[in-house]
Order: structure tokens, then sequence, then C-alpha cells
């Protein structure tokens, strides 16, 4: 029995410590954002935050996370309540067939967690391992700026509005 | 009496004071206006960039700091960890203030044969002058020529981080008295052209024992064993001579193969900082880097026949293998086709079919690792000599072979990245998805596994140090 804690809530698995965490995400926690690409930690699709860094979860057995935190894209917002990072990749329409977002999502959130305020130089480099095929390169990097200036500017409002 | 033997002990340290400080005395060569990039000679300037090619010059003098430097090529300022102490690589693109832009041919031409630079200063032999005391004037020329039709970046070299005395220049040419031994290079009557050839390049201009020989407490290559295997920043640089640890022994054809290509099936792929010295011999003319390749192959000479047995034997056991895989649908070398069912045949998940299989070198009573079958059987078969895109079998691999885990380490930690925008092997790291302990036991396990050669010991604390950016020289 394998315990994880993903995006806040408690998950017990009766899978083999082995098991690539996609695969419960996708399979048993009915988690469907991550997305299977390469199966060979290669492409990005499948990457969610273990303790705040990306990892590919393609090849990451569930057997050495236990105690640790993983967030997925749902993590990151809902439907209803879309957060910065979802808000800015549909407002700038950076999906085209979508299957490489999720991962590109949590691969940007990792980065403005850790850097606020990036340069287009930055975000180059901090995406690069994430692959996109339709093309879309040019959006995601607007709607990683784009966040970014929405994220910084909630946070202005937040210290602003604290006595 | 006393008193004359103390003065007699006095004079004959005054004159051997004296007599060091007239031998490291050098004098400083005067700045010139830096020569019109027009005026060098267009078949002496591609020399020039094949020679620095071949001597990796850009691996060490390469620009970093603010945006106007960084990545620029012979900007300097590269911190090279050292035993002793941080040395930044100097600006060497011919900018007149920062660089070398006023230094003559002469001037050049000293420091490289004999590691002294315009003012007269002693230089680190961080800087392989050891080596390239070897070079032909000719070779010089054309390097001058090259370096003096780069782009001029201003770009000022930090000072190096070096404790006492060590931060003395005046040091260094009492280490120079003992270890340096100023030279052309000779050829060999007893080898053919083609071998002298190679080894002129791999000893005068590439440098390969800088950090293929081990070095001694003060820094100096230990001659007697030349190309048994050293270090360079981190990374152990594996012995090329007989006691090469590679499970298969190179030869002639797989070193050209891996210096063209940066990876060879039964070898595996450059790594650290081998990686852009490869990425270097892959542009020079062809015939440069076979003359390497023939010199090299000879420093090993021909395997022992208990050695190339062993090698057959490995090789027969994984080709076997792939034959089973065939005979069970599965192409070899095949990517995982998407999907859990796919992943849990190629070792991961819940598949327990790869646990079966006997070991390749290791034992084979060896207990599963739900790590190794989860995070790297996807690409390592455990049963195939090749899995998927291209990964090695990890019997075959030199870093799971050495003596020391620290480049097993590094990998598994950081991966393996290609310089940006260009091909070459990738392997993602895994330094935040493992713990310490877990890499530490993923590694005792593929060594046992795959590998018959003992145990590493401490490879927690290994792992630890090298995580906390120790163990860096």
């Amino acid at each position: 029995m394998v315990t994880l804690t993903v995006n806040g809530g408690t998950h017990q698995t009766n899978a083999d410590p082995a098991t690539p965490l996609l695969y419960v995400l996708r399979d048993d926690l009915t988690l469907n954002g991550a997305k299977f690409g390469c199966g060979l930690g290669q492409c990005g699709a499948c990457t969610v935050l273990v303790d705040g860094q990306p990892i590919y979860s393609c090849i990451a057995p569930i057997g050495a996370l236990e105690g640790r935190q993983v967030i997925t894209v749902e993590g990151l917002g809902t439907i209803d309540q879309p957060g910065a990072l979802q808000r800015a990749f549909m407002a700038e329409q950076a999906a085209q067939c979508g299957y490489c977002i999720p991962g590109m999502m949590m691969r940007a959130q990792a980065l403005l967690q850790r850097k606020p305020d990036p340069s287009d130089a930055e975000i180059r480099a901090a995406m690069q391992p994430n692959l996109c095929r339709c093309g879309t390169h040019m959006r995601i990097l607007r709607a990683v700026r784009r966040a970014a200036g929405e994220m910084r500017s909630a946070a202005a409002n937040i210290k602003d509005s604290t006595p | 009496m006393w008193t004359r033997i103390l003065l007699a002990i006095i004079a004959v340290i005054v004159v051997a004071t004296g007599a060091f400080v007239a031998y490291a005395w050098e004098p400083a060569l005067a700045p010139v206006q830096t020569p019109d990039p027009a005026s060098f000679d267009a078949g002496l300037k591609q020399r020039g960039t094949d020679l620095a090619r071949l001597g990796n010059c850009n691996v060490c003098h390469v620009g970093v700091g603010d945006a106007r430097q960084d990545g620029k090529a012979f900007a300097g300022g590269r911190a090279l960890p050292t035993p002793f102490g941080t040395i930044y690589a100097t600006n060497i693109t011919p900018d007149p203030d920062t660089g070398i832009g006023s230094w003559s041919e002469g001037t050049f031409a000293r420091a490289m044969h004999e590691g002294v630079d315009q003012q007269g200063r002693h230089l680190y032999p961080a800087f392989p002058y050891d080596h390239f005391t070897k070079l032909s004037d000719d070779d010089v020329k054309a390097l001058y020529a090259f370096l003096m039709t780069r782009e001029p970046v201003a770009a000022k070299t930090p000072a190096n981080e070096l404790p006492f005395p060590l931060n003395i220049r005046l040091a260094i040419a009492g280490w120079k008295l003992v270890f340096f031994h100023k030279g052309r290079f000779q050829p060999d009557a007893n080898h053919d052209e083609a071998w002298n050839r190679g080894a002129y390049l791999a000893d005068a201009v590439a440098h390969c024992g800088a950090c293929h020989t081990p070095r001694n407490s003060l820094g100096a290559r230990q001659q007697h064993r030349t190309f048994a295997g050293g270090s360079s920043e981190g990374w152990d640089a594996p012995a090329l001579n007989a006691e090469s640890p590679t499970p298969v022994p190179w030869n002639a054809d797989s070193i050209f193969a891996y210096l063209r290509n940066g990876s060879v099936p039964l070898h595996g792929a450059a790594a650290g900082p081998m990686i852009p010295v490869v990425r270097n011999l892959a542009q020079v003319p062809e015939e440069d880097t076979r003359a390497i390749a023939t010199y090299v192959a000879s420093i090993a000479g021909t395997p022992t026949p208990e050695r190339q047995r062993r090698a057959d034997e490995l090789i027969a056991k994984l080709n076997q293998r792939d034959r089973e895989a065939v005979g069970h649908g599965a192409p070899p070398g095949a990517g995982a086709a998407p999907g859990r069912e796919a992943a849990e045949r190629s070792g991961a998940g819940r598949d327990t079919a790869a646990r079966e299989t006997v070991g390749l070198s290791g034992t084979s009573q060896q207990p599963a690792s739900p790590i190794f079958a989860g995070a790297c059987a996807q690409c390592h078969s455990e049963t195939r000599p090749h899995g998927a895109a291209g990964a090695i079998n990890l019997s075959l691999s030199t870093a799971v072979n050495l003596p020391d885990p620290r480049n097993a380490i590094r990998i598994v930690r950081d991966g393996l990245h290609p310089p940006a925008g260009e091909r070459g092997a990738l392997m993602p790291g895994f330094a935040d998805v493992f713990s310490d302990a877990q890499i530490a036991e993923l590694l005792a396990y593929v060594r046992a596994r795959f590998s018959s050669a003992p145990a590493w010991s401490d490879l927690d604390g290994r792992v630890r140090r090298i995580g906390e950016g120790k163990d860096n020289s």
C-alpha cells in the first residue's frame, strides 16, 4: 500500500511501488490532466510538480513519492475558477491540439513559483524540456508572460490591501 | 668558525634565491596594435579554426556573466574548480583591454609554449601549456590567426580565488622547475605517420591527458601513470590505458565513432565535460579525429584474451536476448508504445518479466528494485542490448563499471543534456524525484545488477556530498 498526497488530498493505492505516478493519476485517481506522451521522460506531456519541482510523472515510481506533495494541472484551478496560468493559456489561445498544455502549465508554474518575474530567456530555458508538436510555442511564451504579470499584480494587490 | 659557517649558509641561500628569481623572472612583452583581421591568410585561419576545435579552447574560454558576454565564445569568465581553488578562464578574444588584442604573435607563442603572459607573469597550469609547449610553431601561428579574427568582447576576467601561497605567481615558477618540460613534439620513429599525427593532436593539441591522466598532490600529471584515468570538474575521466574499465574494450573504430557522434552502441554516450569535446571533434577534418582514435586505441593496446572473451560473452548474451525479444513480437530497441501495458512490458509497473531474467554481469540473485523498474527500465531495458531511444544496456555502461561512483551519481541526478538546440543523448535527471538515500539505493542495485566490479562504498555519503555541490574538482 502506497500513500500519495495529490493536490492536497491523501490517496492510498494498491498499485505496485514501481508503477509510474502517471498511471496512478490517470487510471486510479482519474486525474487525466497529465498526459502520456513518450513514456520515456523526453517530451514533458506528463509533467507534474513534486515538492514544487517539475518532474516527469511517466518515469517517477510511486514507491519513491510517499510523503511528497504532488500537484497536477487540476490543482491549479477548476473549470469554474481557473488559476492564473490556466486563464492566461485560454486568453492567449495557447493550445492547438492541447496535448502538451497541462505539462507546459506545470513547468511554467514551477518557474513562476521560483521566479515571479522571469526574462524571456529564462522562460525559454525553463520551458525547453517540454515539446509541442503543433508549434504554438510563441503563444505559450505569451501565456507564461501574461500569467507572470497577473500573478505579480495579484500579489501586489494583496500586499497593498494588507494594513 | 661558526660565524664562517653561518655566513656560508647565508651566502648559499642568497645565491640560490638570486638564481631562482633570475630563473623565474620573465620580461613583460610590449603591447602592439591589434592586428587587422583582414591581414591573416584564409588558409591559416581555417587551420586555426580546426586546431582551436581540436584543442577545445571553447570548453573553458567561454563567456559567463552579464547578458553581453554570456555564452560568447572565447570571452572567458568561466569558473574552473580545481583542488586548489577556483581559476577563471581568461578572455582570449582580440579585445585590447580585457582580451589578448594587444598581444603580438611572439607574446602569444610564449604563452602557449612557456606559460607566461604578456606582463611576464607565470600562468597557472589549469591552462595546459604543459601540452601546448609541444605545438609546432606553424600551428601556434594558425591559432593566433584564428583568435585575432574573432569578435572582440569586452569582458574583464574575475580574479582567481586561490589561497596563499598559490596566489603568488612566482610560486608557479617553482612548480614549473619541477614539473614543466618545455619542448616541441618529437615523433616516434617506431610508429607510422598516422599514429604520430594522432599522438601530436592528442598530446600537443587536444590535451587528452590533462583529464585522463591522474595528478599528484601538487596538480602535476603523474608521468608514469599516463592515461591511467584522472578527473575534471567533478567527473572521473576514465582510464584510456590497459586499466580501462569498460566492459567491452575500445578499438580505433569505436573511438572514432564515439568522438564523431558522441555515443556508440557498445559504450554509451559522452557525459559531463566530454560532451563539448566530442562536439568539437565532430567538426574537425575526419582524418584528424581518425588519427586521434588510432593513437588512443594504441594506448590500451590489444586487450588480453581473457578480457576479450568476457566482452564477447556479454555481447553474445545481449544479442541472444535481443533475438528472444524479437521472437516474442517486440522489435529490438523499440520505444514504448503508449499506455500502461507497454510500460509494463518494458519493465516498469507490475510486470515481473524483467526481474526473472538472470543478471548479465552481476549477480542473478539481486532482488528487484522498484525504483529501477519504475524510473529506468523504460529506456534501460534490463534484458536487451539497447532500450528505447537508443539508451544503453547498463551492463555496457562505463559509468556503472568505473571504480568510483561519482559519474553515475551525477548522471542519475542531473541526466544528460545535449547543448541547446543540438542533437545528442538525452536523459532526464532524477534529483527532484528521488531522495539522496533513494539514489544511493538505486545505484547500489545498478552496480550489483549490471557490473561484476565490487560494490561502491559510502554511496549515501557520496550522493549527499555531490547534492550539496561538493566533490566538484
